[in-house]
């Protein structure tokens, strides 16, 4: 189908009131950063789903980073978006121009140089993520095995999609089909979508980063609206079964647990923990529920697509990019960043030119 | 308040340190303009300005923090619209740098100065401790040739937006040699002067200049937007990125659009002479993948929420608000 086809549908739509949600957050960056609400129909209405790794953290694990931070001994290891996210109170950025050592690393595997570097040293890495980014932890812990690295730790905020997928259809939100998340297909196959489809009547597809790739994966959504089927558009990284050898390294190192999410509470076996036979590799993940979010924050109900991140009474005031109150706030992947940043100032969320 | 990382990555926090601190401290009409750099009334009108260079590591692909600290202050005098005259160059040396190294660093700032056409006039030299580190600051002094009128204020609806050549390149060699990335991108780090001044010597109604270096392109547009009251359109499709540095950034969640350069110049020009001076650029040094990429318009309610100031028609159509860079431009984690 032509691109054009799409377009044109997408655009002139005139049918029932339809809600997509996106889960994963590189698709909320990548509809901002292709303009794609600017092309949809009225009726078409897209909301941000809890795909967003950052976002769904706790304050208590963002606190217990910090108070690891505290001991001289100790060097806080991380991905960039998290250092910017509030805790009960401060962030590791504040932590950090405090005097704490945290280094910001593009991949996990680089904790490895630095922990050889300095064997005296301990390295923690603040291991957040999905089914996307656990089998490189995996594989971190097995190196770090293999080399007899004492000096490297986890602590672990890792997730799965499927049981937050149920929490969201099961309470009663107006979702009428799931975008899909690209990275999580690929690793765990799209199959793991299909007990949800059919249990909740609702389509899921599998799609590709690209603005046309992400089109075309609406168009199809809204046509398969109240059917409970799954579709790969995304076949040149996707598959049904996903990538064996990444899911046996997972569960090789890591096992089933309760996990608490941002906003929604603890969500029974949606998070890996370290298996016990390598539990000297964690710096104290498992417990970590507690959730305080500043005063008005509508975090929870804007990761469940309850809420417009432009409702919620922070936004664009005392909760901006410079200075998060909530985690949605701070990550590129976040939904009140991208609302933010596609409107002038922080005001008009529904910008349409 | 402490300082942050997010200080010095040139976004919004930037702007907000040099408001808050700087300019409330120093404030006079000069440094209110906000240019690359203040224009002082005398005889003639002389174009100051300084810049220090920290960068790490001080040789990467392409460059050396020696070519960098010249280019640099050359690229921000010719954006005001001045011809560069004259530097200085202050050093701060670590204890355990190698004399080669800086032997080396100061023959490269040497050859640019050749290049760019201006005189390293006085110097200084201080030793800290530390682990082999190089700092630079050099200071430019150029002329203001009579009657030449170009200001970051002087955008005016209608004008087209030109810029030199692909995005974010430097930004993406530095990056690429600090995390050991293998990769064939060398930084564009030149002084533009000859491209400038053919466009001059040509009569080319050129009426703002920006050197695009941190915050990249959004964020310098976003502050040309300010000071001229007009907001601009971009077309995705026509911004020169290389295929090197689109998969670099698409590896590191990064956009080319907040990406530094250190030889880039966006030109905002008369649309009468766009065509010509897009044609002079081209065939000038360091100007052959320049492009046409938007133009400026009028802003309606500036300020207001309704008027975004940078607006990016994007390859499938959709329209994107684009602001100034905001924090550190972080890698995304997934």
């Amino acid at each position: 189908m032509p691109y054009e086809s799409i377009l044109r549908f997408l655009t002139e739509y005139d049918g029932e009131k339809t809600t997509i949600m996106e889960i994963c957050g590189s698709h909320t960056a990548a509809i901002e950063h292709n303009g794609i609400r600017s092309l949809l129909s009225p009726a078409i209405r897209l909301v941000s789903g809890p795909g967003c790794p950052v976002c769904v953290t706790v304050s208590a694990y963002i606190d217990r980073l910090i108070e690891l931070s505290k001991r001289p001994e100790n060097v806080i290891v991380t991905f960039g978006d998290l250092i910017r996210v509030p805790g009960s109170g401060a962030s590791l950025s504040d932590a950090a121009a405090l005097g704490a050592d945290v280094r910001m690393v593009y991949s996990p595997m680089d904790i490895l140089t630095l922990a050889k570097k300095e064997p005296d040293r301990v390295f923690i890495f603040a291991a957040v993520g999905f089914e996307t980014t656990a089998p490189v932890y995996a594989r971190l812990v097995e190196l770090s095995e293999e080399d007899g690295q004492k000096n490297v730790r986890l602590l672990t905020s890792l997730k799965t999609m499927p049981e937050v997928v149920d929490i969201l259809c099961s309470s009663g939100g107006e979702i009428d089909g799931f975008l899909a998340p690209g990275h999580v297909c690929a690793v765990s196959g799209y199959r793991i979508f299909e007990p949800l489809a059919e249990k909740y009547n609702r389509p899921f597809v599998a799609a590709g980063f690209e603005g046309n790739e992400i089109m075309a994966a609406l168009y199809a959504l809204v046509r398969l609206k109240g059917r409970g089927v799954v579709r790969n558009l995304y076949p040149r990284v996707v598959t049904a079964e996903g990538n064996t050898s990444a899911i046996g390294a997972v569960s090789r190192i890591f096992e089933k647990g309760d996990a608490s999410w941002r906003g929604l509470g603890r969500i029974a076996s949606s998070g890996l923990y370290l298996r016990k036979e390598y539990e000297r590799f964690d710096a104290g993940s498992r417990g970590l529920d507690r959730d305080r979010v500043a005063e008005g924050c509508r975090c929870a109900f804007v990761l469940q697509g309850k809420e417009t991140s432009t409702a919620c009474p922070l936004f664009g005031k005392n909760c901006t990019p410079s200075s998060p109150k909530g985690a949605c706030m701070v990550s590129g992947e976040g939904s009140c960043f991208n609302a933010f940043q596609n409107s002038q100032n922080g005001l008009d969320g529904g910008f349409r030119p | 308040m402490n300082i942050t990382m997010a200080h010095g990555a040139g976004g919004e926090t930037t702007e907000r340190l040099i408001t808050e601190i700087f300019m409330s401290a120093f404030q006079n009409k000069e440094l209110l303009r906000s240019g690359d750099c203040a224009l002082l009334p005398g005889a003639e009108r002389i174009a100051v300005t300084t810049d220090s260079f920290v960068v790490q590591p001080v040789i990467y692909p392409g460059g050396d923090i020696g070519r960098l600290s010249v280019c640099g202050t050359v690229n921000d005098l010719l954006a005001g619209g001045a011809e560069p005259k004259y530097l200085t160059a202050g050093f701060i040396l670590e204890t355990g740098l190698e004399l080669n190294t800086l032997k080396l660093i100061a023959d490269s700032m040497a050859e640019t100065a050749r290049e760019a056409g201006v005189m390293i006039v006085a110097g200084d030299t201080k030793v800290i401790g530390g682990k082999g580190g190089l700092m630079i600051n050099t200071a430019g002094f150029g002329i203001v040739p009579e009657g030449r009128e170009i200001g970051p204020e002087m955008c005016r609806p209608g004008d087209a937006l030109l810029i030199s050549g692909t995005l974010g390149d430097h930004h993406a060699a530095i990056l690429g040699k600090r995390m050991g990335i293998k990769n064939d991108i060398v930084s564009d780090n030149a002084p533009l002067r000859e491209m400038v001044e053919t466009l001059f010597v040509n009569g080319i109604r050129v009426h703002a200049m920006r050197d695009v270096t941190r915050g990249g392109l959004a964020t310098i547009l976003n502050e040309l937007a300010k000071s001229s009251k007009v907001c601009f359109e971009l077309e995705e499709k026509a911004l020169p990125v290389s295929e090197s540095v689109h998969s670099f950034a698409g590896l590191l969640g990064l956009d080319p659009l907040y990406m530094g350069n250190e030889g880039r110049m966006l030109f905002s020009v008369d649309e009468a002479d766009a065509e010509k001076a897009l044609e002079l650029i081209r065939k000038s040094r360091y100007g052959e993948n320049a492009a046409r990429i938007g133009g400026a318009a009028e802003t309606h309610g500036y300020g207001t929420a309704s008027a975004p100031s940078v607006i990016l028609k994007t390859l499938i159509g959709g329209r994107r608000i684009l602001k100034a860079l905001v924090g550190e431009g972080l890698p995304r984690i997934c």
